[in-house]
């Protein structure tokens, strides 16, 4: 039986169901409660989850994700009966954390990661094109260092406090996010009453289908970046089938729920500066093909016990923070009395996108497997 | 004379590309080393589109894939 099932998730079926799967539940989490045109986004309640721990003190941001929560419980439940748990860890760990401050930096100037991209144009946001361009641009550029040997070493096997310390901290935030309590008078933990973060599905629906999608993202090793990745490395679309079912599900859904608003400007919290969509989402695709996973990804391997990946999720999570405190973030459109303003990343924000691909470039070219 | 790939504790997509360049190199058959469930179907996918036979043993924590023409 258990046979069975490993090879229908490991077929192109298994994983068209995943995307399926995710791109019909997003747009309903949007329905319950989530942000507008939004759904889920990983960056993003990272971030959302950063602001509620007082790494930023963003109030309209500020909320602790169950849906980030549930990605890694549920993968861990599914790689614990399928028994691929394993803690392993000692892949260039520092690496990967400031790829995962500089994967959020990109995607914060964007207004959204891979996943959220793909779920923007579903919902007509066209600035989803440009940015899901961006994104291809930096794995391509990745790729390039891939075929030339890049690589960030071996992981080894490790003891069970590895692989177990990421599922005790998502439990540790569902218990903050339940008991709600304030360390300090004004103090964190934050709920915002106000703007995206106070945008939200009820726990336990957020919950379910969080465990829902982790499950079948760890079954199938669903991975947006990969995605792209593997096509244009070795012209294999299994990863794709994926993404694609993600992206017509959601369209539908979309379309079905009324959800669907055409076009770039003033789309909810997102900016239509289509060059800093594009440079922003080449460093976020560059630096996730670098430590080898979109934010999702790295959050389901996380919940194998992949201890690299979880330093690479905490390296988001800090950045987040950064990035807010920093002002390195995109500011969205704004639009009054028929009047746009283009927002975008400001000065700050456009120095740290090229610093971090300056940086990443530098990986690209230096990081190889020491023998 | 089997050409042994060692791709035991890298991650994605390592194991496929040095999988893949054995298979350029032309030398069969061809072992692979993996540790993970991932690699393991990862390399046997990419094996078998590029048409050849693969054969899978289990080794303790890890797996080893026989590539053959």
């Amino acid at each position: 039986m258990s046979e069975r099932l490993t090879r229908f998730f490991a077929s192109r079926w298994g994983i068209l169901l995943a995307g399926a799967v995710i791109g019909l539940l997003a747009p309903l989490l949007q329905r319950a409660g989530n942000p507008t045109n939004m759904g889920i986004c990983v960056a993003c309640f990272e971030r959302d989850i950063a602001g509620a721990l007082g790494l930023h003190r963003v109030a309209t941001v500020q909320y602790i994700r169950p849906e980030i929560i549930a990605f890694v419980l549920g993968s861990l439940i599914a790689a614990l009966l399928f028994r691929e748990f394993k803690p392993r860890a000692g892949s260039a760990p520092i690496v990967r954390f400031l790829l995962g401050m500089f994967a959020m930096t990109g995607a914060l100037v964007f207004l959204g990661c891979p996943w959220r991209a793909l779920l923007r144009l579903a919902g007509g946001d066209l600035n989803g094109l440009v940015g899901t361009a961006g994104l291809v641009a930096g794995i391509a550029l990745g790729v390039f260092f891939l075929k030339r040997g890049y690589s960030l070493g071996r992981s080894r096997p490790a003891p069970a406090p590895v692989g177990w310390i990421m599922p005790a901290i998502m439990l540790g935030l569902l218990l903050l996010l339940i008991f709600r309590p304030q360390f300090t008078k004004d103090g964190p933990i934050f709920f915002s009453t106000e703007g995206p973060g106070s945008k939200h599905a009820p726990i336990l629906i957020s919950l379910a289908v969080g465990l829902v999608i982790g499950f079948l993202a760890q079954r199938t090793r669903f991975c947006t970046m990969g995605a792209w990745r593997d096509v244009i490395l070795m012209g294999d679309t299994h990863l794709f089938t994926g993404v694609g079912a993600l992206f017509v599900v959601a369209l539908i859904t979309n379309l079905a729920l009324g959800q669907f608003k055409l076009g770039f400007a003033a789309q909810p919290v997102a900016h239509s500066n289509h060059i800093w969509n594009f440079l922003g989402m080449a460093l976020a695709g560059l630096a996730f093909l670098l430590a080898g996973g979109c934010p999702g990804r790295q959050l389901f391997l996380s919940g194998e016990g992949d201890g690299d990946a979880a330093l690479f999720v905490l390296g988001m999570i800090f950045g987040a923070g950064f990035a807010h405190n920093w002002a390195l973030t995109g500011v969205p459109d704004k639009l009054a009395e028929g009047v746009l303003t283009v927002g975008g990343p400001g000065p700050y924000g456009q120095a740290a996108v090229i610093i971090g691909l300056v940086f990443c470039i530098v990986l690209g070219f230096t990081m190889r497997e020491k023998k | 004379m089997a050409k042994v790939v060692d791709a035991r504790g890298l991650s994605c997509p390592q194991p496929v590309i040095l999988t893949r360049q054995a298979m350029e190199e032309g030398q069969f058959p061809i072992e692979v080393w993996v540790d993970t469930v991932t690699s393991r179907e990862n390399v046997r996918r990419a094996a078998e589109r590029a048409g050849l036979k693969v054969q899978v043993e289990a080794v303790g924590d890890e797996f080893k894939l026989t590539l053959m023409r």
